[in-house]
């Protein structure tokens, strides 16, 4: 695996869950709906029938584009996509090809790879460009049973229609740690806009890897990306992500290594075989025949159309980890989890807003509210500060007392400081519970162990 | 500039292209005749039009748009929409099996 | 003849409560009875359409002008619960969940269906012999073509099987049916008149209009057929003028360009005399009529070519046989030769060479236009290249249809507003001259059509009682 860098793109779509569907009046809420009952003549494709673009869907692809930091494309417009498939009644697919509504964007994320792989030369390694960022319309769905002994599919039209935008990444994505953290960050992201459920399991939000290898030796000379990628799709879940861009790296490096040719092809996760699987290797790319969609007429955005939409933008998810650490002194890691859900940092804030009123380490506060898992929506927030202030009044903290606890603990247990000073570090939990024990648990525990250490040196 | 001159294999390409299917009279009459259009249109190479920019709209409309509200007028039943066929199955629409992946 | 009336006379008369809807509709179903075996015109007459008429108790008026007006309507227009074909196979059987706006508008100004018409298949051509249900033949000479792609709209309103009807026109598909069956056709600006419900073929050309008997027929149903439709996303906002307004006013100090170019050199030279001898007639009137050069019509020949046809591929992808009609097997062979030239101008590797190319070429036309409106009000020039040929020459022929309309094809890719008035015969059969303007001057058009019919006599003459 050291000879090879993975090149991975992704490829997200996400569903809006607009009142309506993207090109029509029908309702864009279709799941568990019963089988073509949510159609009219433009999303089932009747002859003679027009679209008609949703103004919120267009708007909210757009926000979604600011919040991934892309550039709005101030010309934009649809494109037909042809294929012929029975879940596409118009044999077309009305999407974007020449000019999306935003492109050239970016993701940061803490998950670095090691220096020593070649990174998207463009950005630094924790950072990853967003290409572009589209709308079009959902398909179809498909059902395949056997009816009176013959193999058949049975097409439902409910969800054809539906908006969805596609984010695509550039494919300087490096590992599965990486992909995940990408797709999980989108999915934050969407949520905290409040446009998508994307909710992986319910399909309004889908994930598709590109992956490639690059060779390492050709590193200074010509750095092109490979001739190749391997599309992998079906993939349901963050885990399953990881999985098979993990499979897909191994299984491509290995026939690499063999000096075998990869195809380039399109492949499906399967959990049940925990490995990716070929379906239906294509010769030849297709060829969509992208043309502008003459029934709709193009979009123009203006300065202050564009400015309006970013002072709708919530704050996002980066902003309020930002605050959580540099206005709530919490540290890192609590205020990633309290951020992940933008109703939890709402309400999060408030909580340790009223407790650097009334005096108490907010650190802490956030400390127990993920360690106990307080669910900050049901719970009382006034009491949750008041609580934690009433077991923290009794804590002993005052250095001398702790000594002395400290020397007493040691004297209790000399085979736990024996073991210590011999490099069995974790044997020092046995002296701060037994410190603890001796302060009827009233001991600041973190100062206890302080306090351990510089003792037993 | 060069005229485009098609063989059978590939006006074959396009009918497969369109799902269209034609045996093997049909596909040398079209083929000729394809070529003959072709021949006329080709004419459109001889035109200058640097700096041109293409006109796929003629209406000088921009941003044309609909309310995020759902219309039940246009709505259609499950009855209806399934009216155009006779291959359904409990409200669906039923296809042969599909062997190829999109 | 004083059966043959004209929509207005209709109106008249069922105002002055002289005629009933009934007796109206009745007189056309018996003259559809007596001549459609000859000339083919209707695929479908509309069963209801009695009833409905027994159900009219009031006289047109203002809120509902067509009220009790039987009207014929190409089958290309999605009539709700009535068979409509598009005059091919394919939909043989395909009854509409929904009617076209179109449709929609006349029935709620109060007019009865009174059938759908014969087309070519998927509009697919300029004479109505690739209807996959036989062609329409020319009430002036059954042995000759009616034009096409409306051509039963135009046999029938000719013939009298219909004080009038519905037409589209992606180019000469109303005008060119019209001019060779001596009748009116409209063909407004691109996206003044709602494209949705009709079947599409080339969606930035596609313009449904009126195939008339006088020029203010067509006026009268202009007015209910315009204005902006929401589900139309390319209808355009401009107001709608009450049309009939200026159709008296006359065309003194109108500024009238003779489209010269439009004088093909193959073109019979009575048939130029003819055409020229109109335009005197606008001088005549007190326009000032110049000689005006255009761009070659017949380089929009490739255009009309590259850009309908590919957007006729993508549109007859829907046809897949799952949701409604037959598998696409059933496209004839005109289709079939339109859908693979689309297909293949669209491809990769060649949409650069041929469509985005033929939009550039496209815009060229719109320029020169836009460029020669600005010194006149309107140009004036044939319809057709000539008369209706005999039936059967379409046979074995790559693209009829894009040669014939040669001539209304400029004015088709640019969108642009014409009218076909008749102006002369030629071995019996009728020559149209097309007046047209820029966008959304059809007032202006109409005005200088109403003159030129008020001042010639062409429109009076009627073919032959057929037997």
């Amino acid at each position: 695996m050291k000879n090879y860098t993975p090149i991975i793109g992704l490829e997200i779509h996400v569903e809006l869950r607009t009142h309506s569907k993207m090109f029509c009046g029908c309702p864009g809420d279709h799941f568990g709906k019963a089988p073509n009952t949510q159609t009219c003549p433009v999303c089932l494709g009747l002859p003679g029938a027009l679209p008609v673009p949703n103004k919120k869907a267009v708007e909210w692809a757009l926000m979604l584009g600011l919040a991934l930091n892309c550039k709005v494309n101030k010309e934009s417009k649809f494109d037909r996509k042809h294929y012929f498939y029975p879940d596409l009644p118009k044999g077309y697919q009305i999407s974007q090809y020449e000019e999306p509504l935003a492109s050239h964007g970016w993701l940061k994320f803490s998950n670095s790879p090691p220096r020593r792989q070649a990174g998207n030369l463009q950005f630094p390694n924790n950072k990853v460009g967003i290409t572009r960022v589209h709308l079009e319309e959902d398909t179809g769905k498909l059902q395949h049973i056997t009816l009176d002994g013959e193999k058949v599919s049975l097409v439902d039209f409910n969800r054809s229609g539906v908006p969805l935008v596609e984010i695509v990444s550039d494919p300087g994505i490096r590992s599965a740690g990486q992909a995940k953290e990408y797709a999980q960050k989108i999915q934050q992201i969407v949520r905290y806009l409040e446009i998508s459920d994307s909710d992986m399991e319910k399909g309004s939000m889908r994930l598709e890897a590109n992956i490639s290898l690059q060779n390492q030796k050709a590193k200074g000379k010509n750095q092109k990306l490979p001739d190749y990628k391997v599309e992998v799709k079906n993939i349901n879940s963050f885990r399953f992500l990881e999985k098979a861009i993990n499979y897909e790296i191994e299984r491509q490096a290995k026939l690499l290594s063999q000096g075998k040719k990869i195809s380039q092809e399109t492949r499906g996760w399967s959990e049940k075989d925990q490995k990716t699987v070929s379906q239906r290797s294509k010769e030849t790319a297709a060829d969509y025949r992208y043309f502008p969609e003459p029934d709709i007429p193009p979009m123009e955005f203006s300065e202050s159309f564009i400015k309006d939409l970013k002072k709708r933008l919530p704050d996002l998810p980066d902003k309020l980890v930002k605050e959580f650490i540099e206005k709530y002194s919490v540290r890192e890691e609590y205020a990633k989890i309290l951020a992940s859900d933008k109703n939890t940092a709402k309400l999060g804030q408030k909580v340790l807003e009223i407790a650097v009123k009334e005096g108490v380490k907010t650190d802490d506060v956030a400390g127990i509210i993920i360690n106990q898992k307080v669910n900050l929506v049901k719970a009382n927030i006034a009491k949750i500060v008041s609580d934690i202030k009433k077991t923290q009044s009794g804590k002993i903290s005052d250095s001398g007392t702790l000594e002395k606890m400290v020397e007493d603990a040691i004297k209790l247990n000399p085979k736990a400081v024996e073991d210590y000073k011999k490099g069995k570090t974790q044997s020092i939990s046995v002296l701060i519970g037994a410190a603890m024990r001796l302060s009827s648990d009233k001991a600041d525990a973190k100062s206890v162990k302080e306090i351990l250490e510089k003792r037993l040196q | 500039m060069a005229m485009a001159r098609l063989k059978i294999s590939d006006v074959l390409h396009v009918t497969e292209l369109a799902k269209l299917s034609l045996d093997k009279k049909e596909g040398n009459y079209l083929t000729k005749q394809f070529n003959e259009t072709l021949k006329e249109v080709d004419k459109l190479n001889n035109v200058k039009t640097i700096n041109v920019l293409e006109t796929s709209q003629v209406t000088n409309l921009k941003n044309v748009f609909r309310e995020d509200l759902i219309d039940r007028k246009r709505m259609l039943s499950q009855k209806e929409s399934l009216s155009g066929s006779k291959k359904i199955h409990n409200g669906y629409f039923v296809v042969k099996a599909i062997l190829n992946e999109k | 003849m004083k059966s043959d009336l004209t929509l207005k006379e209709v109106i008249d008369l069922l105002k002055k409560r002289e005629i009933s809807s009934v007796e109206l509709v009745e007189k056309y179903l018996r003259a559809i009875r007596k001549l459609n075996k000859k000339l083919n015109a209707y695929l479908t007459v509309n069963d209801k359409a009695v009833n409905l008429a027994k159900s009219v108790k009031l006289p047109p008026n203002e809120k509902k002008p067509l009220l009790g007006i039987p009207i014929a309507i190409k089958d290309i227009f999605l009539t709700k619960d009535l068979r409509t074909t598009a005059s091919s196979k394919l939909l043989d059987n395909y009854i509409p969940q929904y009617s076209a706006t179109v449709v929609e508008r006349l029935e709620r100004a109060g007019a009865i269906i009174l059938g759908k018409t014969n087309l070519d298949a998927w509009c697919h051509g300029s004479s109505t012999e690739t209807s996959d249900y036989g062609p329409t033949k020319n009430p002036w000479n059954i042995n000759h073509l009616p034009g096409g792609s409306s051509g039963g709209s135009a046999a029938a309103v000719a013939a009298d099987l219909a004080p009038c009807a519905m037409g589209t026109e992606t180019a000469g598909s109303v005008r060119g049916p019209a001019a060779w069956c001596g009748i009116v056709g409209l063909k407004p600006t691109y996206g003044r008149v709602s494209r949705y419900g009709v079947i599409a073929m080339g969606s930035s050309l596609d313009t449904p209009g009126p195939l008339t008997k006088t020029v203010e027929d067509s006026a009268i149903l202009l007015n209910v057929l315009a204005g902006k439709d929401p589900y139309d996303a390319t209808t355009s906002n401009i107001a709608v003028y009450d049309y009939t307004k200026n159709l008296n006013k006359g065309i003194k100090g109108l500024k009238i360009g003779f489209a010269e170019d439009y004088l093909l050199p193959r073109m019979e030279s009575n048939v130029k005399d003819i055409v020229k001898r109109a335009a005197k007639v606008f001088t005549n009137l007190g326009a000032k009529v110049d000689y005006v050069k255009t761009l070659d019509p017949r380089l929009a020949i490739s255009v009309y070519t590259v850009v309908q046809r590919s957007e006729v591929s993508s549109n007859l992808s829907r046809y897949d046989g799952v949701r409604y009609g037959g598998g696409r097997e059933y496209f004839a062979q005109e289709a079939k030769r339109r859908i693979m030239l689309g297909t293949f101008t669209l491809s990769k590797g060649y949409q650069d060479k041929y469509y985005k190319k033929a939009q550039k070429v496209r815009t060229l036309f719109i320029n020169d236009f836009e460029k020669i409106f600005k010194n006149y009000d309107l140009l004036i020039g044939p319809t057709m290249p000539g008369p209706a040929p005999k039936l059967g020459i379409t046979k074995g022929q790559a693209m009829f249809g894009e040669m014939a309309d040669v001539l209304t094809e400029p004015t088709s890719i640019s969108g642009l507003p014409g009218i076909s008035v008749p102006c002369g015969f030629v071995d019996g059969l009728p020559i149209g001259l097309d007046i047209f303007g820029p966008q959304f001057s059809e007032m202006k058009v109409l005005q200088a059509a109403s003159a030129y019919e008020i001042a010639t006599d062409w429109h009076k003459q009627k073919p032959v009682t057929l037997p």
